[in-house]
C-alpha cells in the first residue's frame, strides 16, 4: 500500500524548523555568507531545537526523530541556506553517526550528550590530499605504540573540523596491512586540541562560505589505544557505511536548495514585468518554472523513498546514491534557471538565488562526486564500470 | 494555580482562499493549516508562568474537525502538559456563540485560575470568543493584553489603547486574558518536545459533553464573498512632474475615492 502523507509529527516538524529557519538563519544567512563566518551562535541555537543528533536515541541526548524528519528537517534549511545545512548535515550524519553507530557505551557517553546540544562539533576525516574519490589511497597512518596510538598525516576539506567548537575527528588512518596484503584501516578519535593535532580553517571559498572546513595535520599525534572506533581493520567498512547515510543528507540539501531557488524564482516572475507583463507569463519562463515544479516533485519522491528504506531498515545505499546524484542535478538546474528569471539582478547579492547559484556548486562534488554516484548505481546493475 | 489556553487550528496566512461554487463558505482543500498565531503569544505566556513557578500545569484546549488536533499537538511541543479537543460533526458550522458554549461546557470540572487565549483569530477575525466564553463562565475577562504580571491571586494586565497608551487592568482569578501581538515572542517546539508530545493525553470531547452544537447558533452567515481583484498599477511617466501629480491626486480622488 502506498501512503504519501506526511504523519502529524513530521507535519508539525517542517512547519517548526521552517519558521526557526526563515527567521533565525534566514535572516544571517546573506551576511555570514558575504564575510566568510561561521556563526557559533547559530550552532547553539540549532542544538537548542535540536537538529544535533536526529537519529540518536534519547538516552544520549539526541531527539530519535528518524530519517525521513531527518531528512524534512534537512530540506527545509537547504531552502533557506546551503552552509547552515552544511554544519547541520555533516554535523549529523559525518559526525555523530559514526560515533553513534561504531562507538563503544564509554565513547558515546563522553561525546554524544554535548554533540547532541550543539555544544561540540565532530568532524570525519576521510579525504587527504592525494586521496579523494580514491579513499583507499589515503597515506594517514596510525602505529600503536604501547598503550597509544601515534598518528601522523594530513587531511584536507573537512567540515566542521577547525572551528572554536570542534571538539573530536573520527580520523581514517592505516593501522597495517591485513593477511591479504591490502591496507588495513581503522578510525580513530582524535579530540582537537591533543598535541601534535593542527587544525587550519580553510578559506576564499566559492560555496558553502559560512560552513567551517579545515586542513588537518598529524604529526606525531598521540590519542589512548582506547580512542579507536570499533574494531581495528573495520575503517574502511565504517567508512563506507557513513557515506551512504551521508548520500541522503546531501540529497536532502539538494532538494531543500533546489525548493528555495524555485520559489525564489516564482516570485520574482510574478513580480518583475517587462513588456506590460508579469514575466512568469512568458513562456520561456513559465515552462522553466513548470519543469522545475516537476522535477522537485519527482526529486523529493525520490529522495524520501531513500529515506524511507533506511527508516525500514532495508537495504538502502544504491537509492540513496541515485537521490544524491538526482537531487543535485535539479538543483543545479533549477538554481541556473532561477538566475535566468532573474536576469542582471539573479547576478547580485541582494538576492537569494546568487548565493544558491553558488552553493549548489558543492553537491555534485562532495561526499562522493556525481561521477562516483553513477558508479555506485551502475555497480547495482551488476555492471562494473572500471575505475581503478 | 493551572492554566487553559484556547487553540484555534486556522489557515496558514499564505494560503490562497478560493469560495466554495455556492459561496457558502471558502474551500477547505488543500489549505496549510497552523496554530492560530495570537493563540502562540497565549501558549507562550501559559509556559512562561508556568517556568516562573506561577502555575502548576498548562492545558490547552481547542475545537473542531480531527485536523485540529495538529494544532493542539504543536502547542503540546511546545511545553504544555495536556490537550482536550472538542471534536464532533454536531459542531461543524458553530458560530461564537455556540462555540464559547460549548468552550464552556468543557472546563466543567477543570480546575483553572487564568484562560489564556489569543485576541482574534486570523481566519474569521471574528474576537467574540474570548469574552463570551468569560462571560459564560462568569469570569473577569482582559482583551488586548500585550503584558501580564501575576501576585498570588491578582493578575495586572496591560492592555494596549489606541494611539500607544497602556491600560492596566486588575483581576482577581479565575480571569481570562486575550492576548495580542508584543505580549512575548513565541517559542519554536523543538524536535525532543515535538517527540514528547505524542506520548502527552489528548482527551475528546462531544458535542454531548460539552453541551452545544451548531443548533445553539445565533447567528447565520449569509454568504461569502471575496474582494475584487487588483486591478494593475497605473504609471505616470508623461510630462512635467507637477503635472503628474495632479493628474494622479485626481483619479486618488475621483476614480479610487480614496481621497
Ligand atoms: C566544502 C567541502 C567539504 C567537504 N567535507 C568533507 C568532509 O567533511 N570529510 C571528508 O572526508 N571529505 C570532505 N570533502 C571532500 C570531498 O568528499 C572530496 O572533495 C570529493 O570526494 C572529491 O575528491 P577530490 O576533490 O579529491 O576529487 P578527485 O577525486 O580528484 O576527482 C576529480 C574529478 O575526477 C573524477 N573522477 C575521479 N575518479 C574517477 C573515476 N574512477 N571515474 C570517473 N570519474 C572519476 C571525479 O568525479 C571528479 O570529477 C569536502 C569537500 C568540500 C569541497
Amino acid at each position: 500500500m502506498l501512503d504519501f502523507e506526511l504523519s502529524e509529527e513530521q507535519r508539525i516538524l517542517r512547519k517548526q524548523i521552517r519558521n526557526f529557519a526563515e527567521k533565525e538563519i534566514g535572516t544571517v544567512a546573506a551576511e555570514l555568507d558575504e564575510k566568510e563566518e561561521f556563526s557559533i551562535e547559530l550552532v547553539r541555537k540549532m542544538g537548542e531545537m535540536g537538529l544535533f543528533g536526529m537519529f540518536v536515541s534519547e538516552e544520549y541526548g539526541g531527539s530519535n526523530v528518524g530519517y525521513v524528519s531527518y531528512i524534512i528537517a534537512v530540506e527545509e534549511i537547504a531552502r533557506v541556506d546551503g552552509s547552515t545545512a552544511a554544519t547541520i548535515a555533516a554535523g549529523n550524519s559525518l559526525g555523530i553517526g559514526p560515533i553513534y553507530y561504531f562507538g563503544n557505551d564509554a565513547q558515546k557517553k563522553r561525546w554524544l550528550p554535548k554533540l547532541c546540544t550543539g555544544e561540540l562539533l565532530a568532524s570525519f576525516g576521510l579525504t587527504e590530499p592525494n586521496a579523494g574519490s580514491d579513499s583507499q589511497a589515503s597515506k594517514t597512518t596510525a602505529v600503536l605504540d604501547g598503550a597509544e596510538w601515534v598518528i601522523n598525516g594530513s587531511k584536507i576539506f573537512i567540515t566542521n573540523s577547525a572551528s572554536d567548537i570542534s571538539g573530536v575527528c573520527i580520523v581514517q588512518a592505516i593501522t597495517g596491512a591485513r593477511p591479504d596484503g591490502r591496507k588495513e584501516v581503522s578510525c580513530i578519535l582524535v579530540p582537537n586540541g591533543t598535541p601534535g593535532f593542527k587544525a587550519v580553517p580553510m578559506h576564499k571559498k566559492l560555496m558553502w562560505r559560512s560552513s567551517n572546513t579545515g586542513e588537518l595535520y598529524f604529526e606525531d599525534c598521540r590519542v589512548p589505544k582506547e580512542n579507536l572506533l570499533g574494531k581495528r581493520g573495520d575503517g574502511f567498512k565504517q567508512m563506507m557505511m557513513t557515506l551512504d547515510g551521508g548520500r541522503l543528507s546531501i540529497g536532502a540539501m539538494g532538494l531543500g536548495g533546489a525548493q528555495g531557488a524555485f520559489e525564489a524564482a516564482l516570485k520574482y516572475s510574478q513580480e518583475r514585468s517587462q513588456f506590460g507583463k508579469p514575466i512568469g507569463n512568458f513562456e520561456a519562463n513559465a515552462f522553466k518554472l513548470a519543469d522545475a515544479a516537476t522535477a522537485l516533485e519527482a526529486a523529493r519522491l525520490l529522495m524520501y523513498k531513500a529515506a524511507w528504506l533506511r527508516e525500514q531498515k532495508k537495504p538502502f545505499g544504491h537509492v540513496a546514491a541515485m537521490a544524491k546524484l538526482y537531487c543535485s542535478q535539479i538543483f543545479k538546474d533549477i538554481a541556473y534557471d532561477a538566475v535566468q528569471i532573474h536576469g542582471g539582478y539573479g547576478l547580485m547579492k541582494e538576492y537569494a538565488v546568487e548565493r544558491f547559484f553558488r552553493d549548489q556548486r558543492l553537491l555534485e562534488i562532495g561526499e562522493g562526486t556525481s561521477e562516483m554516484q553513477k558508479i555506485v548505481i551502475a555497480r547495482g546493475l551488476g555492471l562494473d564500470p572500471i575505475y581503478k | 494555580m493551572n492554566i487553559v489556553v484556547l487553540c484555534k487550528q486556522v489557515p496558514d496566512t499564505e494560503s490562497k482562499i478560493k469560495l466554495l461554487g455556492d459561496n457558502s463558505n471558502y474551500d477547505q482543500e488543500g489549505i496549510k493549516w497552523v496554530l492560530n498565531v495570537y493563540d502562540e503569544y497565549a501558549v507562550e505566556e501559559a509556559l512562561k508562568t508556568r517556568e516562573a513557578g506561577k502555575a502548576a500545569k498548562v492545558t490547552v484546549l481547542g475545537l473542531g474537525p480531527k485536523r485540529c488536533e495538529e494544532a493542539l499537538r504543536t502547542a503540546l511541543a511546545m511545553g504544555a502538559d495536556d490537550a482536550i479537543h472538542v471534536e464532533d460533526p454536531a459542531l461543524d458550522g458553530a458560530d461564537a456563540f455556540a462555540v464559547a458554549k460549548a468552550l464552556a461546557g468543557a472546563l466543567k470540572g477543570v480546575d483553572y485560575g487564568v484562560i489564556l487565549c489569543g485576541k482574534v483569530a486570523v481566519d474569521d477575525d471574528m474576537g467574540a470568543v474570548p469574552q463570551m466564553l468569560a462571560e459564560l463562565l462568569g469570569i473577569a475577562q482582559v482583551t488586548v493584553v500585550s503584558k501580564v504580571e501575576i501576585e498570588g491571586d491578582t493578575v495586572k494586565a496591560y492592555r494596549d489603547v489606541e494611539g500607544g497608551a497602556k491600560e492596566i487592568v486588575q483581576a482577581k482569578m479565575p480571569v481570562l486574558l486575550a492576548a495580542t501581538k508584543g505580549l512575548n515572542e513565541p517559542r519554536y517546539a523543538s524536535l525532543p518536545g515535538i517527540m514528547k508530545a505524542k506520548r502527552k493525553p489528548l482527551v475528546k470531547k462531544t458535542a454531548a459533553d460539552v453541551g452545544s452544537s451548531a443548533a445553539e447558533n445565533k447567528t447565520k452567515v449569509a454568504g461569502w464573498s471575496l474582494p475584487a481583484a487588483r486591478l494593475a498599477g497605473k504609471v505616470f511617466k508623461e510630462g512635467e512632474l507637477a503635472d503628474r501629480v495632479a493628474q494622479v491626486v485626481k483619479l486618488l480622488r475621483e476614480e479610487a475615492k480614496a481621497l
